[in-house]
């Protein structure tokens, strides 16, 4: 039924036709080919014979990459879809017809994850380049698109709810990159913080076990997560199940968090809501 | 049908609507007019379901704006007084977008649409760009766009502001249309000379408060508490001038030409009285006469009391 939704159709016709998706699309690609072959370059003379950890580090090193350009480019999208309507004067009308405010918020949601997917997917074929030389397994590769995929679902549900809570489209947007440095860079830094003072110096040798408060910040953080996925093991204490597996923490938190914002956009969308 | 009563509204320490209450009947065309702040806006926003009231109802067709705003969306088409357009869409396009928003089954948009755009004279422009449309067509593209799902009552805030003659024109002949269709059509404009062509109701809304209403003659003619008077003085014009503002029952003096432009509130003895005043206080007198006949003018006396005279 969501597919057949008059707004998802809209975006959809709105975001794809014209010049500015193929060439959002065509810098994605040459960013990343670019940085791909670059390396290649570099270290050409070692990729005459077999090493699987080369390949693993262009893999690693994509994997950031895309990651890097998946926050910026999702809540770039996403945070201006309901701020950018009220900005156009458009929004009143839809919201006087009969959609209801949550289909609204869910196609704008859909329509600017389709086009980071299409980016992921695009990008898909660089990856060929990795599995030419070996190293990495298909499961690894897979693990990190189900990554991204999470991933993007909170950074978009994050942009969505800035998008409905502020007037302006300029706000929301830098509001959302915040958030998201927040989530890519502070939770690590709040983590070997409260990690650092939780140590007692005292003591020797140092406990394995580490606070709650760090693993589960470890857990969220993106870059940590992808770190692991990737082979690194855990940034602080040791390669350990805790409750869940760090991908299921990670899954749960990202989807639990991201439905939460998306139920609270359209709620927040409602004119008539209770204040 | 619209029915209001009571209805109040603040926004911080404003009152925007004090126990505003309003009837209007099927197929009635009602203007609302007042100056900017009076509280029309709010009040088409409250009845569009865009806003919700502090208190009083709102009923449109029996159906609570606030209760049931899902079913009054089903019935009410809504103009706002500003409005953008989507960037990228055709003038098609942006119809069948609100035609499935309404969830009007696609194998109908064909028929619909053309028809709509016939209605409001955009035949041509059917694979136009909608940004690319002057705004005159805009404004006409969305009062098509407020009949797609053929609702029985349209809120139309300042349909006609900011066009041209011609423009308006167009628009007002459109609302004529709607209203040959039977449709209630609650529409506020500043342009009063039009309104008072197409209104068969109207209401001045001032301060949040509607102050008169009726029928555009019941408004001209039989607001006798209100009147706009001209005077005339060979001299002594500004002297006069002060004096009048000190007489009471004038809401208001205002310089118009040679003489003063002054609203008066009070019986015609009053009136009457005021002249004689005038005439005792040695103020030669040329002309002294009762200003009749336009909407603008029972506006300009309704809306005078509390300014500064």
């Amino acid at each position: 039924m969501i597919i057949a939704n008059p707004v998802l159709l809209k975006e959809m016709r709105q975001r794809f036709r014209g010049i500015k998706a193929p060439l959002i699309l065509f810098i994605y690609l040459m960013v990343l080919g670019g940085f791909i072959l670059g390396y290649m370059y570099l270290i050409r003379d070692r990729l005459l014979s077999f090493d699987p950890s080369e390949s693993m580090g262009i893999f690693a090193m994509l994997s950031v990459l895309q990651l890097i350009l998946l926050a910026f480019v999702t809540p770039g999208l996403t945070a201006s879809t309901i701020s950018g309507e009220r900005e156009r004067q458009t929004l009143n009308v839809l919201l006087t017809t009969e959609l209801k405010p949550a289909g609204i918020v869910i196609s704008k949601m859909i329509s600017s994850c389709a086009f980071t997917l299409l980016l992921l997917i695009a990008a898909l074929p660089l990856y060929s380049v990795i599995l030419i030389y070996g190293g990495i397994s298909p499961t690894q590769l897979w693990g990190v698109f189900a990554f991204y995929l999470v991933t993007m679902f909170l950074f978009g549900a994050v942009g969505m709810a800035c998008s409905t809570f502020f007037q302006r489209a300029s706000i929301s947007t830098i509001t959302s990159y915040g958030i998201m440095a927040f989530l890519g860079a502070g939770t690590a830094f709040l983590a070997a913080f409260i990690n650092d003072a939780a140590r007692d110096d005292a003591v020797y040798p140092q406990p394995e076990v580490i606070p709650f408060s760090v693993q589960f910040l470890q857990d969220i953080n993106p870059v940590l997560v992808l770190a692991h996925i990737l082979g690194g093991g855990p940034a602080f204490g040791p390669e350990a199940d805790w409750i869940l597996p760090y991908w299921a923490v990670y899954a749960l938190f990202y989807l639990g968090v991201g439905v939460l914002l998306l139920v609270w956009s359209g709620y927040r969308l409602n004119p008539l809501r209770k204040k | 049908m619209i029915e209001i009563k009571n209805l109040c509204k603040t926004f911080g320490k404003t009152e925007a609507l004090k126990n505003l209450t309003l009837s209007i009947s099927d197929g009635q065309v009602y203007g609302l007019i007042g100056p900017n702040g009076a509280g029309k806006t709010t009040a088409m926003s409250i009845l569009a379901t865009l806003l919700p009231a502090d208190s009083g109802t709102a009923l449109v067709n029996g159906l609570d704006v606030s209760a049931q705003p899902m079913q009054v969306r089903k019935i009410i088409g809504y103009m706002p007084d500003f409005f953008g357009v989507y960037d990228g869409l055709t003038t098609w396009e942006y119809l069948s977008f609100f035609a499935s928003a309404y969830y009007i089954p696609e194998n109908k948009h064909d028929r619909l649409i053309n028809d709509l755009l016939e209605l409001v004279n955009l035949q041509d422009k059917a694979d136009s760009f909608v940004d690319n449309l002057s705004r005159g067509m805009k404004q006409r593209l969305a009062l098509a766009r407020c009949l797609v799902h053929d609702p029985q009552v349209l809120i139309l805030d300042e349909p006609a502001s900011g066009l041209d003659p011609r423009a308006r024109a167009e628009v007002k002949e459109i609302i004529r249309q709607l209203k040959s269709m039977g449709k209630t059509v609650l529409i506020s404009s500043h342009i009063l000379p039009e309104l008072a062509e197409i209104c068969d109701q109207v209401g001045i809304l001032e301060n949040g408060r509607l102050v008169a209403g009726g029928s555009v003659a019941e408004i001209i003619n039989g607001n006798q508490s209100t009147r706009v008077i001209n005077v005339e003085v060979d001299q002594r014009l500004e002297e006069m001038l002060q004096f009048l503002s000190t007489c009471s029952g004038v809401v208001r003096v205002d310089r118009k030409g040679s003489g003063a432009r002054l609203i008066f509130r009070g019986e015609r003895r009053a009136q009457s009285a005021l002249l004689k005043e005038l005439i005792e206080q040695g103020y030669p007198v040329l002309q002294f006469a009762e200003q009749t006949g336009s909407l603008e003018d029972a506006f300009m006396a309704v809306t005078g009391e509390g300014k500064d005279k």
